[in-house]
């Protein structure tokens, strides 16, 4: 299980053709960094890492300025003092930050010379003027004398160590101005007391627990970073960590196995620096966020519940991205569904973790992936290299990762139960710090979110309405809509005038009756496309009259005036076939009571009303003006073959 | 197949004396020597060494070894790493350490 992390498995193999491309972009006499950037976006082993810092080599070394053909990826100066060998990680920090978009140029000074450069103002480290310092150091650069048992003198031992970490800091600061990296010390596996180590002041163990507890207070109190080798090797397991024979043969300080992992590790430091973490995550629904699928399953046969192993790896998803949320990373809905299909778990399954309110941007259709997360960027006003996509199905995956190279999409294994592991282990969302800007931007997006709520604090309906930018875009039934347009007809039940349901080859009939007025409308706001939200039916009745022999609407953009836009729509097209009066029906059910009064706010007269609570009304034409809302309208031509009216 | 299963015993004492066996150990060492050395054009010998291979420094050779492990799944001791002069050692020694099929 630990190959997640020393396999780096959250990103794709490396192609067949890897050395052979490599070497291509060797020699490119063009800017490649997007091109390097995109190579380095697989599981390296140390020997390709290698290799593509190599190719960087030498594209620097060709290219004036230095930079010029690494362009547009940024740059990082950063030095790394230490008391191991570092010959192995330099190159693999090289070709790692590539993965993040990183030209970073690597200050190595000679073996084990960590004092002097750090205190020295004319070192080869402080000259260069670095951005930033790893202080790569293990316990073994340390003085730490074992005293067991005398806590006085583990105090001591403690404190003498954190205070040479300090003066390294300060000759750093001082010569250079440098951020200084420091790192946890991974812990050797061997106890001398056994269990006793953890408690016992002046055991390696005690030592180790103490001085990294100060190390990050050290940290914070200099605006310097940690990057916390301990919780590595603790995750991979202390006894692979510490290669021993490798410390005796070449002073590694770990070992060349776990160089990938640490290597993109003090990359992701790195990218944080300079802004470079992703900010959003983008979810699938099926199979990513519940087991099965919503469509075919339904709500009682997707998999979500606790006690279920399918469910509860499902639901460990769900946990990881409200809590990644909680800190600020807004959260994304891209799935292929009908929209009112995928809202349904987060609205009705008491199981669900997530809620509507905690999404951001909820985009379940039907057209690719692709296209929806660039609505999401958009909506966001984020670019794409701030989108992580997590979807189990590898062909969605391999398109993003294809149409949008930008967008970050971990590879996940087969098993669920290890997708939030993966997730997490890919480390896209590396802080350096939690600032309230962080947790105020989640705030924010909260309020895009909720729409609902923004209507209360929005000076007024009036305003909400105009603030949500909606365009409503009329087109008659055409064959491209009409199994949604049937789909609608036939589950709709509380907003429906008439509950008549009708077949797809009656809605055809109905669109190729030129004497039949069909409307299916859609809307779009600043939160993404609705999609199509009501359907009219109008039927000749008596000379000059229309009635409205359907009329459905989706309750998701109640409150609105889309009915008030429809009706106008409705009017406009009676004028130009001059038609007098139209005629409304209201048909009870028991589930559609919401629209009793229907046709009375909207002006119509009742003229009766029968024993089973069937209702007429009238409006004439001439002279009716129901309120307009404040929306674009689209007409999409009759005769085009459009299939999506909402560009 | 039945016959070779009831003589696996001796088959495998005799394979390993063979050069068949160290034809298959250079076949599948070349491609290691050339992902590290990043030179698909390095041709194995056993009497190749560090100073006829450009780039083959001790950090390299450091490199070298832990992908031979890697690609033959064997861990080679400390002292194994010191005896060794050329290819033909390496050779040698990967045959040592590959537990028998």
């Amino acid at each position: 299980m630990k190959q997640i992390y020393s396999e780096l498995q959250w990103l794709p193999k490396a192609p067949a053709d890897f050395s052979p491309r490599l070497k291509v972009l060797a020699q490119s006499t063009q800017a490649c960094g997007l091109d390097l950037q995109r190579l380095a976006q697989h599981s390296l082993d140390l020997n390709q890492l290698t290799k593509l810092s190599k190719a960087v080599g030498t594209l620097r070394s060709r290219s004036t300025p230095a930079a010029a053909l690494m362009h547009p990826l940024v740059n990082f100066r950063l030095a790394i003092l230490s008391n191991s060998t570092t010959d192995l990680v330099v190159p693999a920090l090289t070709a790692s930050a590539l993965r993040y978009g990183v030209n970073l140029e690597m200050i190595q000074p000679a073996y084990d010379q960590v004092a002097q450069e750090a205190l020295n103002p004319d070192s080869e480290v402080n000259r260069s003027k670095p951005d930033a310092v790893l202080l790569a150091l293990d316990y073994r650069a340390l003085p730490l004398t074992l005293s067991p048992g005398d806590a006085p003198a583990s105090e001591a031992t403690c404190n003498a160590a954190l205070d040479y970490l300090r003066s390294l800091r300060d000759g750093i600061k001082a010569s250079s101005g440098a951020t200084c990296i420091f790192q946890t010390l991974a812990a050797p596996p061997e106890t001398l007391f056994g269990a006793l180590d953890r408690s016992l002041p002046g055991t390696l163990r005690y030592l180790i627990d103490t001085i990294n507890r100060q190390v990050s207070e050290l940290a914070r109190s200099g605006g310097d970073l940690v990057l916390d080798v301990a919780g590595l090797a603790e995750t991979v397991g202390l006894a692979d960590w510490h290669g021993t024979h490798q410390w005796n043969l070449a002073k590694f300080a770990f070992t060349e196995e776990y160089v990938p992992l640490y290597a993109d590790h003090v990359a992701r430091l790195v990218a944080a620096i300079r802004g470079k973490s992703r900010k959003v995550l983008i979810l699938d629904l099926d199979n990513t966020l519940w087991g099965g699928v919503i469509g075919d399953d339904g709500l009682e046969g997707i998999k979500l519940a606790q006690g279920d192993a399918t469910g509860e790896a499902h639901l460990h998803v769900q946990r990881l991205a409200l809590d990644l949320r909680r800190r600020g990373v807004p959260l994304a809905v891209s799935s292929k569904n009908d929209d009112d299909v995928a809202r349904r778990p987060f609205q009705q399954h008491p199981e669900m973790l997530l809620k509507l309110e905690h999404i951001a941007v909820f985009q379940a259709n039907w057209r690719d992936k692709a296209t929806n997360i660039q609505a999401i960027a958009e909506e966001l006003s984020l670019g794409l290299d701030a989108m992580v996509f997590l979807d189990d199905n590898p062909v969605e995956r391999g398109l993003v990762r294809e149409l949008l190279p930008q967008v970050a999409v971990p590879e996940l294994p087969e098993d669920a139960a290890f997708y939030a592991r993966t997730l997490a282990a890919a480390g896209y969302f590396e802080a350096i710090a939690l600032s309230g800007e962080d947790l105020k931007r989640a705030a924010q997006y909260q309020e895009n979110a909720k729409r609902a709520e923004l209507q209360k604090q929005v000076g007024g309906v009036e305003a909400y309405l105009v603030s949500l930018d909606m365009t409503i875009t009329f087109q008659p039934f055409d064959a491209p809509g009409r199994a949604r347009i049937a789909q609608l007809i036939n589950k709709s039940n509380q907003y429906n005038l008439t509950t008549r349901r009708y077949t797809e080859a009656e809605v055809r009939e109905a669109q190729a009756n030129p004497s039949v007025l069909t409307l299916q409308v859609r809307l779009e706001d600043r939160f993404g496309d609705n999609g199509m939200i009501s359907v009219v039916i109008c039927r000749p009745g008596a000379a000059h009259q229309w009635e409205i022999d359907t009329w459905l609407m989706s309750c998701r953009v109640l409150g609105r005036r889309v009915e008030n836009m429809v009706l106008r729509e409705i009017l406009r097209q009676a004028q130009a076939h001059d038609i007098e009066t139209l005629v409304g029906i209201y048909i009870p059910s028991d589930r559609n009571k919401m629209v009793a009064d229907h046709y009375q706010k909207l002006g119509f007269t009742k003229v009766s009303e029968d024993a089973a609570g069937v209702t007429q009304w009238h409006l004439a034409v001439a002279g009716a003006e129901p309120e307009a809302a404040p929306m674009k309208i689209v007409l999409n031509d009759p005769s085009g073959e459009r299939e999506d009216a909402v560009a | 197949m039945l016959t070779a299963q009831n003589h696996t015993h001796y088959a495998k004492a005799e394979l390993k004396a063979t050069t068949v066996d160290d034809a298959q150990i250079y076949a599948r060492l070349a491609p290691v020597f050339h992902d590290v050395f990043d030179d698909d054009t390095i041709e194995l010998t056993p009497t190749l060494a560090a100073k006829d291979v450009d780039g083959w420094d001790s950090l390299t050779h450091i490199r070298l070894m832990l992908s031979v492990e890697k690609a033959f799944k064997v861990k080679f001791s400390t002292s194994d790493l010191g005896s060794l002069r050329n290819v033909g050692d390496l050779v040698a020694l990967i045959r040592k350490r590959t537990p028998s099929p």
